[in-house]
């Protein structure tokens, strides 16, 4: 068996990091976080730098199970980044709730590993393998408080019908190798192109049950229900890395998958874009209208992460170079402003659930007027408002949809977008268009202010030098 | 040069308010300085566009062409025409006054306030500049941060509401102009076989060969987008919230600059782009505009509200605009052109006065006035010759604009109804009544009102806001072929164009050529 070392030089670091060398770290060394912190910090910053060096390295490898670079390694870079911004964020507000134990980088560390697994797999074992264990690492992360009944019940919430959820992707993975005969993606691909599969209706049952299980990972409607509560319960850096590195992992997964499942030359593709535009259309009605009559600034964003899980879907409706181009743009910019969003929410939140309401951030531009400007680029970003980043994705997913035909679907973006700026700007109008009310002590934000200003900056700048990441898209497909 | 004024004029803005976030936030009049040497280089520096101007070519000048994202084909491409000129040196001449209104009356975050002012300059001019779809689109959104902030945070007692309101208004009609520029720039690219294209120049001589129904979509999606923005009846709703709850220097620039974007946007996009479907709309837009132009005077009268009153006189005066624009003749769109121009400067300087009572008095209910005449008498010398050139009367800048939409809107062949013309001209008369009223009970009369009794004649700041606009005023009035003759060819260039497409030839009465 050959196997391909240099290309897998980014998955051996982080699982030699985390696996053999990480663990030992820990059975040894008592009760310094800051060693495990800095350790685990390294681990994903080496296996970042890793990724872009053998980003040029093309290719399969472990039996052609795991494809390498291109798209997968562009992919991991995103996760690391978002994990390292989200373990500089964490330190601060895990000290803060008295909480800080080293399990909580490995943790991390762990879920970024899976999310690499699902980006490179090129198998559906791989995938589920990658699905779970960045799944598990999860629930046990929603629940780190575990003196919090909220953080508990987000846990326990999120296991149930995230097992649940497993089970259906598991079932369609056994269907669609019973109508294909492989699990490997790009064999998967040329018997659906040429329309060569053994029992056609197990194989649309299957790729129906792939397309519920990963709605369910990236929250999209009708299999969106676990998300706010989730999101509301668990600790406010975890629900900032779930919610986006999660959401990147998973739509890494998605689009590979659907690559393979939706040729275009395959009979049953229409069927399956036509379902999965219905599903993005009532994904981000649904998250847009329900987050406008939200109090609480958690589930605020919850609903918010909703709406742009169907924003990301119309690129795999789209299903075509430019589409994927589109997610993935739009998720790297997502990434960076969803996750600065939480993380301002993690800094002025206080113990026990309290200053969550939107209320709270009565005036915040008197009071804070640093976390107040971030949090608006925040908002005009994730509103899509030029010049900011997320304008610039959610451009490139409407060419890509009016470009097949989905024009429609367009529209429906559109006009859910324009309910969106109605929340996004009411929390505008809250920090800065009305007064604060009563005294608070000034917000800390410590190790997460390098956070916050690398996600602001991102917001602001990524789209005006968008030019090279679009021309590194397009040689992918 | 020109190339280089050009980009002067559109940069400058952005770099000053760069500059100013190195300025400490206390050093309020620090602050105030550098954002005023700005706008008044900018305005200087815009100048310098117009001795290189050629009036005698229709096509883009001082172009520019610089990649930007060049996989969706976006560039930093920009250029102007005469209308773009005269429309880019309005911009720069208010905002320096805009500066000066808000010297003294913006106390609370100075430093926010002025950058956000730039930007806001900076976006303006660069809509009037941009000749790439993307970009335009790009400038158009990023006019309403710092406008919606403007509003949200100095202005009066309603603004969250009158700032969402202008938001998600403007919103609604940018986002459906998005999808029409995807749409347009695919199906154009699907012609050329180069992929999609945000080119102008290229956009602008494929589009009228799209197939005629995507067309019309095209060209609605186009026209709701800036007819919001005019606005037209019945989407004006946001206008008279904003205008009241906006600071004064955000009422100049909204009623200066920011509703010509959308009349710009018609002649530049829908007019030059969809010459048929332009056509084909013509009748049932200028109705709405003729219904504009009466319903926005007649609700004008019965304000109690001075600002109220001038924000519906604007609605009233941007039918004009729609009016003239869609006569599709030469004397109707260059009366349009000449009226963007010339309401920004009248009723920008009603908006000052109107700013300048205020501040004196705080109220801006017509009744607590009387007889102002008798203590300020300077400031009503200039509020009158306001007041009268918004009216229209000859020898000002409004009669020239009205006229010549009348003249254009009278003779059009493709409204080929006089009614149009007939029925806007009782618009004027409207204007004359509701105007010269307010000035009669807010002027004259006997100043009974104690608190009346002693304020302060004009300030030399105020000098400084008002006389610019009232020399341009006459200027205008007495000598409108120094303005015209800049936007003459580009117009005669977009009538000629609908003629060659639609088969109907326009303008019955060539104007009088140009005398050097």
């Amino acid at each position: 068996m050959h196997i391909d070392y240099f290309g897998s030089l980014p998955l051996i670091a982080i699982w030699l990091g985390l696996g053999a060398i990480g663990i030992t770290i820990q059975a040894f060394v008592r009760n310094n976080t800051r060693l495990v912190f800095g350790y685990y910090l390294g681990t994903l910053l080496l296996t970042a730098a890793l990724a872009l060096i053998t980003s040029g390295h093309k290719g399969t490898t472990f039996q052609d199970m795991i494809t390498l670079g291109g798209v997968a390694n562009y992919f991991d870079v995103v996760f690391c980044a978002a994990g390292v911004l989200t373990m500089l964020a964490a330190r601060p507000y895990l000290q803060r709730e008295g909480v800080e134990l080293d399990e909580f980088y490995t943790l991390l560390v762990s879920a970024t590993a899976g999310m690499m697994l699902m980006a490179h797999a090129n198998n559906l074992l791989v995938l589920f393998v990658g699905i779970e264990l960045m799944s598990i690492t999860f629930y046990v992360m929603a629940g780190f408080i575990r003196t919090n009944i909220r953080s508990v019940e987000a846990s326990l919430k999120y296991f149930l019908l995230g097992a649940f959820a497993s089970g259906f992707l598991v079932y369609g993975m056994s269907l669609i190798y019973g109508a294909t005969g492989s699990l490997q993606y790009d064999v998967i691909r040329d018997v659906v192109a040429q329309n060569t599969t053994n029992f056609p209706t197990l194989f649309a049952i299957g790729a129906v049950l792939m397309a519920v299980a990963m709605s369910f990972k990236i929250a999209a409607f009708p299999f969106h229900q676990w998300a706010p509560d989730v999101y509301e319960g668990s600790p406010t850096v975890v629900t900032a890395f779930m919610s986006t590195a999660g959401k990147a992992a998973a739509f890494s997964a998605f689009v590979a998958l659907f690559m393979a499942l939706m040729p275009g030359t395959s009979s049953l593709t229409p069927q399956l874009q036509l379902m999965l535009a219905v599903v993005s259309a009532i994904t981000m009605l649904v998250g847009n209208i329900t987050a406008v009559a939200q109090t609480n600034i958690k589930r605020m964003l919850a609903y918010s992460s909703i709406a742009h899980a169907g924003y990301l879907l119309m690129g795999i409706v789209s299903n075509s170079a430019d589409g994927y181009s589109g997610i993935v743009f739009y998720v790297t910019s997502y990434v960076f402003m969803q996750l600065g969003a939480f993380v301002v929410v993690g800094i002025l939140e206080r113990q026990n659930n309290t200053q969550l309401e939107i209320n709270d951030y009565a005036g915040l531009a008197k009071r804070e007027p640093m976390l107040a400007f971030s949090m608006a680029v925040f908002m005009l970003s994730l509103a899509g408002i030029p010049p900011f980043a997320g304008f610039f994705g959610k451009y490139l997913l409407f060419v890509a949809a009016i470009e097949t035909g989905y024009t429609w679907l367009t529209i429906v973006a559109v006009a859910s977008s324009v309910v969106s700026a109605y929340f996004y700007l009411g929390l505008i109008v809250k920090m800065y268009f009305t007064e604060p009310s009563g005294e608070r002590e000034p917000a800390t934000s410590g190790l997460a202010g390098i956070t916050l200003v690398v996600t602001t900056a991102v917001s602001i700048v990524l789209g005006l030098f968008a030019s090279p990441f679009l021309a590194t898209f397009k040689s992918w497909w | 040069m020109g190339t280089a004024a050009l980009l002067a004029t559109l940069f400058a803005p952005l770099a000053g308010s760069l500059a100013l976030l190195f300025i400490h936030k206390d050093q309020a009049k620090a602050i105030k300085t550098t954002a005023l040497v700005f706008s008044v280089l900018t305005f200087l520096g815009s100048t310098l566009l117009v001795p290189g101007f050629d009036a005698g070519s229709a096509a883009m000048q001082f172009t520019i062409d610089m990649p930007w994202l060049t996989s969706i084909d976006a560039g930093l491409r920009l250029g102007i025409d005469g209308t773009s000129l005269l429309l880019v040196l309005l911009t720069t001449l208010i905002m320096p006054i805009a500066f000066l209104t808000s010297w003294g009356s913006v106390t609370k975050s100075v430093k926010e306030y002025n950058v956000l002012m730039l930007l806001l300059q900076f976006g303006m001019t660069g809509v009037f500049m941009a000749t790439d779809t993307f970009l335009f689109y790009v400038f158009w959104e990023l006019i309403l941060i710092p406008m919606y902030f403007i509003i949200g945070i100095w202005g009066g007692k309603d603004r969250i509401y009158a700032a969402i309101k202008f938001f998600l208004y403007t919103l609604v009609g940018s986002l459906l102009m998005l999808i029409a520029i995807i749409w347009l720039g695919l199906e154009v690219g699907a012609m050329t076989g180069n992929g999609f294209t945000a080119n102008l120049a290229v956009l602008r001589e494929h589009a009228p060969m799209i197939a005629p129904q995507v067309q019309t979509w095209l060209f609605l999606a186009f026209a709701l987008s800036f007819l919001i923005k005019v606005p037209l009846f019945p989407l004006h709703t946001w206008l008279p919230d904003a205008h009241v709850q906006a600071p004064t220097a955000g009422s100049v620039i909204l009623a200066g600059v920011l509703l010509k974007l959308g009349t710009y946007g018609l002649i530049r996009f829908n007019l030059d782009l969809f010459p048929v479907a332009s056509v084909q709309f013509a009748t049932p837009i200028s109705v709405l505009a003729v219904v504009g132009i009466i319903y926005g005077a007649l609700v004008a009268m019965v304000q109690t509200d001075i600002k109220k009153l001038v924000a519906y006189s604007s609605v009233s005066h941007l039918g004009f605009v729609v009016l003239g624009i869609f006569s599709m003749t030469t004397e109707g769109i260059q009366g349009a052109v000449i009226q963007m121009v010339s309401h920004g400067l009248s009723t920008g300087m009603l908006f000052l006065c109107v700013g300048a009572l205020y501040e004196r008095r705080h109220t801006r209910e017509i009744a607590d006035y009387g007889g102002i005449t008798s203590v300020m008498p300077r400031f009503a010398v200039l509020f009158a010759l306001a007041m009268f050139a918004s009216v229209g009367l000859p020898g000002l800048n409004g009669f020239v604009g009205e006229f010549l939409i009348l003249l254009g809107a009278f003779t059009s062949p493709v409204l080929n109804n006089q009614m149009f013309a007939i029925v806007s001209a009782s618009g004027v008369i409207f204007a004359a009544v509701y105007l010269l009223w307010m000035f009669q009970r807010v002027m004259f009369g006997t100043n009974d009102n104690p608190e009346n009794k002693h304020l302060r004649d004009l300030t030399a700041s105020e000098y400084w806001q008002l006389v610019p606009l009232a020399v341009f005023i006459i200027w205008i009035g007495v000598a409108p072929r120094h303005f015209m003759h800049f936007s003459e060819t580009s117009v005669k260039a977009v009538v000629e164009r609908v003629g060659t497409f639609t088969g109907k030839v326009s303008s019955v009465l060539p104007l009088p050529q140009q005398q050097r």
